[in-house]
């Protein structure tokens, strides 16, 4: 057999598979006005079968095309996009958001009074909606304290002293007492555009009503958010029309709510939580990037994290140095393998070959839990180093949980990637050229290095690359035998997706990763060509 | 709040009516750590449930660990295929501050104590989150190899000792995550346990911290899965190491390893369930019917037949007895006797939702250096 | 290179075999990781190294326990049924889609080939932790996560690109004058396909499938973010034996898998004849 890779195809793996027979079709069209047998003009008739046949191609690929595009290419892409989005601050404090966006932050960068009422509102609804937690959550990874500032004030909202308002309306006309005129109050357009916060109050926890706790807003009083924005409306000047009760709120006690927040956390009165979430109040956010490549924005512009709080590029660095090394090892080794199978007669390379696609086709965490059987202290390679006396028995080789470990078991695990690709471009070396440089006086390194190697060179670009590609995302092997210092940054991708749940954070760094796998995808397109990835 | 006295009294009603007629599921999903500790839940209550109710089929799913990201993402699909989960304490206050997990009213859905106790005199301080209904206490604490040549019959007797090089010769095994180990090191460091804490929330403490763990890190293999610090321990790779007391107590007594327990400065924690919000009637009605039984006096103190946890109800106290295999008297291996607490770090869950983001930056920063 | 002629000076013969034991050395690293956990998996004890009973050849230390363990412990048989379950629907799909596709890709005139083809080797090429994690936020979004359905849909994604790369590679020798022949005789396009095409085609497809099938079989990434507890493959709890409660049925399990790898070689290296015969492609 002249070949062992599946396809069996003799051809060189850079013959482009374009060149098929039916080509000739495009060339004949150029002969000129001749008919067909139909009487047509040959060049329409073919031009018309030419586009018949592109559409009949395309609707053989057309379901596969779809089928990858949405169980794929869509998740993926939907995955990215989670890496700018931040719609959590504007869907969960609306009001603040535009409050904030209109304050001038005189007061030592606090907030004044009607935005700390917007944000009263605000945070009352979310913590009915329970959304309150998730936001401290998203913006504790911009500033560490907010998530117990958000969980805390959440749980106090409830009990702000702000009933006062409930009471003092409806000690002034018991027509407030009944939920049923509210309801209809909150149905007359004049009232409702007189009346702009207090709408908004009612509409927000008619909603709630209505959603949470399954009740009809007509029988149920209003909330004291409510209350608390029909005093803003009624103070700012507000003159609802009939049928609303007119009161006179001049001489009602007030509170002010934003003493109530900082009595309540005096974290309210810090700036800088402010300033976050004022930074991060816009739908989209550069955020979890600067935070993948180890920056972050100070009030001075964007800067690096100081060199203790940086990771992410160490690991970037890491995976590519490593991937290098296990890149390099694998060539080392494939090399003088594929030298060997290509130059021995076929009934040996066969056999060989057997050795070199069992490993292949066996299971990766088969071959992963090898490594790991393999290398432990008390594993069977250090058992046979101390039995030989290479190794004190207390001195035992440190190859597992670090990143000789990784380098090892995933060398092993890509080997193969770098012997098929090898193997089938020096299959087509013609043996005569070494014969011819020999004959022509060459001593047999240099037949090698002037003639062989040169040649096998694709081979070499081919599998380098894509052993490269499939090292640098790799997760499984460093995660099992890859310690502290021997994890890639997929290992660190998949934490922030299942443990400390950043996912922002995740996609960001996900996103990095794919654009230099895409590069070099794109790289090994240009040099050898996807069709002629050789499997098995 | 007027309305919600109204809400919760016509829930109350309604509930009362439903319980009765409500039919079952015959399914249900069960999620849980895997290894030693489900083992123990499945003998102790889970098989004793299914011979009552043979018609039950229960599934179980082994990811506790990853329970708030499986949560999340679930409620986003708004399709929970989860209906009973077995988290850490932190996670059920994560999950309840989201909304993600049922608050749950104690005094009805629990049996009271077998002492006649009610239910919140029973778990005592133990409920700390409105979604949280505690099975039992946990440490995290060290064991270590007692047949090590080179300490010159020296054993560790303190935590600090793991810092101790000199004397302790050898590899230790550290989780992989500030929580724990940022403490112990501050405590080692001179610090009062009670500052530990304080002295955290500055960037001086945390390089401190840091600065200590600097002295053993060369030494340290650090763990992510419970089941690590045992197998390392027993195959000789470390000699130190932290891992929960349950899982050493098998390593100890039931695998019969030449390892000892150091209660020290150990981290106290609880582990219990919620109930996923959003799950059908029937699986309701049917998790709450499950979890009547498994939380009673007498199931918590026949699970610490299986395991060396503490059971959460005062009432299991007096009922524990010995192990099931082997007879030996489980009460002085729990993290709750008195003897082991004297000197224990309680986990401090606000503190570290707010800090873990960026310790753990830290951490993982000063772990890839 | 194959042979050592008689009149090889001695550098010449010391080279020769210094690079033979280097080749060997190396076919060593390949295949014995591998070959070390058949006989461990007969450990009689619990242990992932070789007992000194076992190093005497003494039968006591040896045992089929873990084996036992494996075809009896609902922990395992669970996982393995199901990974039986989702790898030969994964395949199907994969099988039908890429075959159809891989035949319109190999037509003279595509357009865009190029970046179709690009697109639908991606699969393999995407690092798996990105593919997990995307399918993941997005199947759980339309309900897929943690279903039967959602696994195999991913498995059938990710083995696309090898029935891909197989079939077209067959396709690249076939003679479309054979079709054409056949049209000319009178067959409809239909039946060209299943008596002229398909027979040719057949061992690429296959051996596409049989990549296809690996890959699902094989997969533990994806599935651990897509699945839950009932879609439980056996990769995946080899998985969580590796970090969880590390026990030597794992070792079993994994010389199961071998086994079956064997024998999916096999079948393969037989295709790969018959393919080349059926093409008249010239055996050596």
């Amino acid at each position: 057999m002249s070949d062992q890779t599946a396809s069996g195809r003799p051809e060189s793996p850079q013959s482009p598979v374009a060149a098929l027979p039916g080509g000739e079709v495009t060339e004949r069209d150029q002969d000129g006005p001749m008919l067909a047998a139909d009487g047509r003009p040959l060049k329409s008739s073919l031009a018309r079968a030419l586009r018949r046949e592109k559409l009949r191609a395309l609707a053989l690929i057309a379901p596969l095309l779809v089928f990858i595009f949405i169980s794929f290419v869509l998740p993926i892409a939907d995955m990215l996009f989670r890496s700018v989005q931040n719609d959590i601050v504007a869907d969960t404090l609306p009001r603040t958001v535009v409050a904030l966006a209109n304050d001038p932050l005189e007061e030592e960068g606090v907030p004044s009074e009607s935005t700390f009422a917007q944000f009263y509102t605000d945070l009352y609804i979310a913590e009915e909606y329970k959304e309150h937690t998730r936001l401290g959550s998203r913006l504790n990874y911009e500033m560490s304290g907010i998530s117990s500032l958000f969980r805390g004030t959440g749980r106090a909202v409830g009990r702000f002293d702000t009933d006062i308002y409930a009471d003092q309306f409806e000690a002034a006309d018991p027509a407030f007492e009944d939920p049923a005129a509210w309801a209809d109050w909150m149905a007359d357009d004049d009232i409702r555009a007189a009346l702009p916060l207090t709408t908004d109050a009612y509409d927000a926890w008619a909603g709630i009503a209505v959603e949470l706790d399954e009740d009809n807003p007509a029988e149920e009083d209003p909330e004291d958010i409510v209350y608390t924005s029909l005093y803003r409306d009624l103070a700012n000047g507000a003159a609802p029309p009939a049928p609303f009760p007119q009161v006179d709120v001049s001489g009602f006690e007030s509170v002010s709510i934003r003493e109530l927040f900082i009595e309540e956390d005096e974290d309210w009165a810090d700036p800088e939580v402010w300033e976050t979430i004022r930074a991060y109040s816009s739908r989209y956010t550069s955020g979890y990037f600067l935070n993948a490549a180890d920056m972050q924005t100070t009030p001075e512009g964007v800067e690096l994290r100081p060199e203790n709080e940086r990771v992410y590029m160490t690991l970037f660095v890491r995976t590519l140095w490593m991937s290098l090394v296990i890149t390099f090892s694998c060539i080392l080794l494939a090399y003088p393998i594929s030298f060997l199978l290509a130059t021995l007669p076929a009934r040996h390379a066969n056999l060989l070959m057997i050795l070199v696609l069992l490993p292949f086709w066996t299971s990766l965490l088969v071959r992963t839990s090898a490594w790991k059987v393999l290398l432990q202290n008390e594993g069977v390679i250090n058992d046979i180093l101390v039995w030989i006396g290479i190794v004190s028995d207390t001195n035992r080789l440190a190859l597992i949980n670090n990143a000789t470990g990784t380098i090892i078991a995933m060398t092993h695990i890509l080997l193969p990637f770098m012997i098929l690709p090898l193997y089938s471009v020096m299959k087509t070396i013609p043996p005569s050229y070494m014969r011819a440089a020999r004959s022509l006086g060459a001593k047999d390194w240099t037949a090698f290095w002037r003639v062989w190697f040169p040649l096998s060179v694709p081979g070499i670009g081919a599998g380098s690359i894509l052993v490269f590609i499939m090292s640098i995302g790799y997760y499984i092997t460093p995660e099992i035998v890859g310690g502290t210092r021997g994890v890639f940054i997929s290992n660190r991708i998949a934490y922030h997706i299942s443990t400390s749940l950043n996912w922002g954070l995740a996609a960001a760094l996900g996103t990095i990763l794919l654009v230099v796998v895409l590069a070099l995808y794109w790289v090994y397109d240009r040099l050898v060509g996807i069709d002629n990835v050789k499997l098995g | 709040m007027k309305l919600k006295l109204l809400m919760s009294a016509t829930a109350v009603a309604a509930l009362g009516t439903t319980a009765v007629a409500q039919e079952m599921a015959d399914e249900m999903t069960i999620v849980s750590w895997g290894g030693a500790y489900q083992n123990s839940q499945l003998r102790a209550y889970v098989e004793p449930y299914l011979e009552m109710h043979p018609e039950l089929d229960v599934t179980w799913d082994e990811r506790s660990g990853e329970a708030v990201a499986n949560l999340r993402a679930m409620d986003e699909a708004g399709n929970i295929t989860w209906d009973l989960v077995d988290v850490t304490a932190a996670d059920a206050m994560r999950l309840c501050d989201e909304g993600l997990a049922m608050e749950v009213d104690f005094e009805e859905t629990l049996a009271p104590g077998d002492d006649g106790s009610s239910v919140e005199d029973d778990f005592g301080d133990m409920l700390v989150s409105d979604c949280f209904i505690p099975q039992i206490a946990y440490s995290t604490t060290f064991g270590y190899r007692t047949d090590v040549e080179e300490w010159g019959g020296e054993v560790p007797t303190e935590i600090c000792d793991i810092f101790d090089t000199e004397t302790f010769p050898g590899q230790r095994s550290l989780e992989q995550r500030p929580i724990g180990n940022m403490e112990w090191a501050l405590y080692c460091d001179g610090v009062a346990m009670e500052d530990v804490y304080d002295m955290l929330e500055t960037d001086e403490g945390v390089d401190r911290a840091l600065a200590k763990l600097d002295t053993i890190k060369d030494d340290v293999v650090w763990w992510t899965a419970g089941a690590d610090t045992p197998q390392l321990l027993a195959d000789g790779e470390v000699v130190i190491g932290s891992t929960y007391n349950g899982r050493l107590f098998s390593l100890i007594e039931e695998q019969d390893q030449p390892v000892a327990m150091l209660w020290d400065a150990q981290m106290y924690d609880l582990d219990g369930w919620i109930i996923p919000e959003g799950l059908d009637d029937a699986t309701l009605a049917r998790v709450k019917d499950f979890l009547y039984f498994a939380t009673d006096t007498q199931r918590l103190a026949d699970q610490a037949q299986y395991i060396s946890y503490g059971p959460a109800r005062a009432s299991s106290a007096p009922l524990v007895t010995t192990h099931a295999d082997l007879g030996i008297e489980m009460a002085p291996h729990m993290p709750t006797n008195p003897e082991n607490a004297s000197n224990s770090f309680v986990y401090a869950y606000t503190w570290w939702a707010d800090y873990r983001d960026d310790l753990d930056a830290r951490f993982q920063a000063w772990l890839a250096q | 290179m194959s042979a050592l002629p008689p009149y090889a000076s001695t550098g010449q013969r010391i080279w020769h075999y210094g690079f033979r034991t280097i080749c060997g050395l190396i076919f060593f690293f390949l295949i014995a990781p591998i070959m070390v956990i058949v006989p461990l998996s007969f450990n009689a004890e619990n242990f992932f190294t070789f007992t000194p009973e076992m190093l005497r050849l003494d039968p006591e230390g040896y045992s089929l326990r873990h084996y036992v363990d494996f075809f009896t412990n609902p922990n395992w048989q669970g996982p393995l049924w199901n990974s039986i379950k989702i790898a030969p629907a994964a395949t199907l799909l994969s099988v039908c889609l890429g075959t159809l596709a891989a035949i319109g890709l190999s037509q003279p005139h595509v357009p865009g080939r190029r970046a179709i083809m690009a697109m639908l080797i991606s699969p393999m090429i995407v690092p798996l932790i990105i593919s997990a994690a995307g399918m993941y936020f997005f199947y759980s979004r339309i309900g897929l996560q943690g279903t039967y359905f959602g696994v195999v849909l991913a498995h059938a994604a990710l083995g696309i690109p090898f029935v891909i790369i197989t079939v077209t590679a067959t396709l690249v020798g076939f003679d479309s004058s054979l079709t054409r022949a056949a049209a000319n005789l009178g067959a409809s396009p239909v039946t060209t396909f299943f008596r002229v095409q398909m027979p040719l085609i057949l061992p690429g497809v296959i051996s596409g499938g049989l990549f296809a099938f690996i890959t699902s079989f094989d997969e533990v990434v994806v599935v651990l973010f897509l699945g839950s507890a009932s879609q439980k493959t056996l990769p995946w709890q080899m998985f969580t034996g590796l970090r969880e409660q590390i026990s030597p049925t794992i070792l079993a399990a994994a010389t199961v898998l071998i086994t079956i790898s064997i024998v999916l070689l096999a079948t393969l290296e037989i295709l790969r004849r018959r393919s080349e015969r059926l093409r008249g492609l010239s055996p050596s």
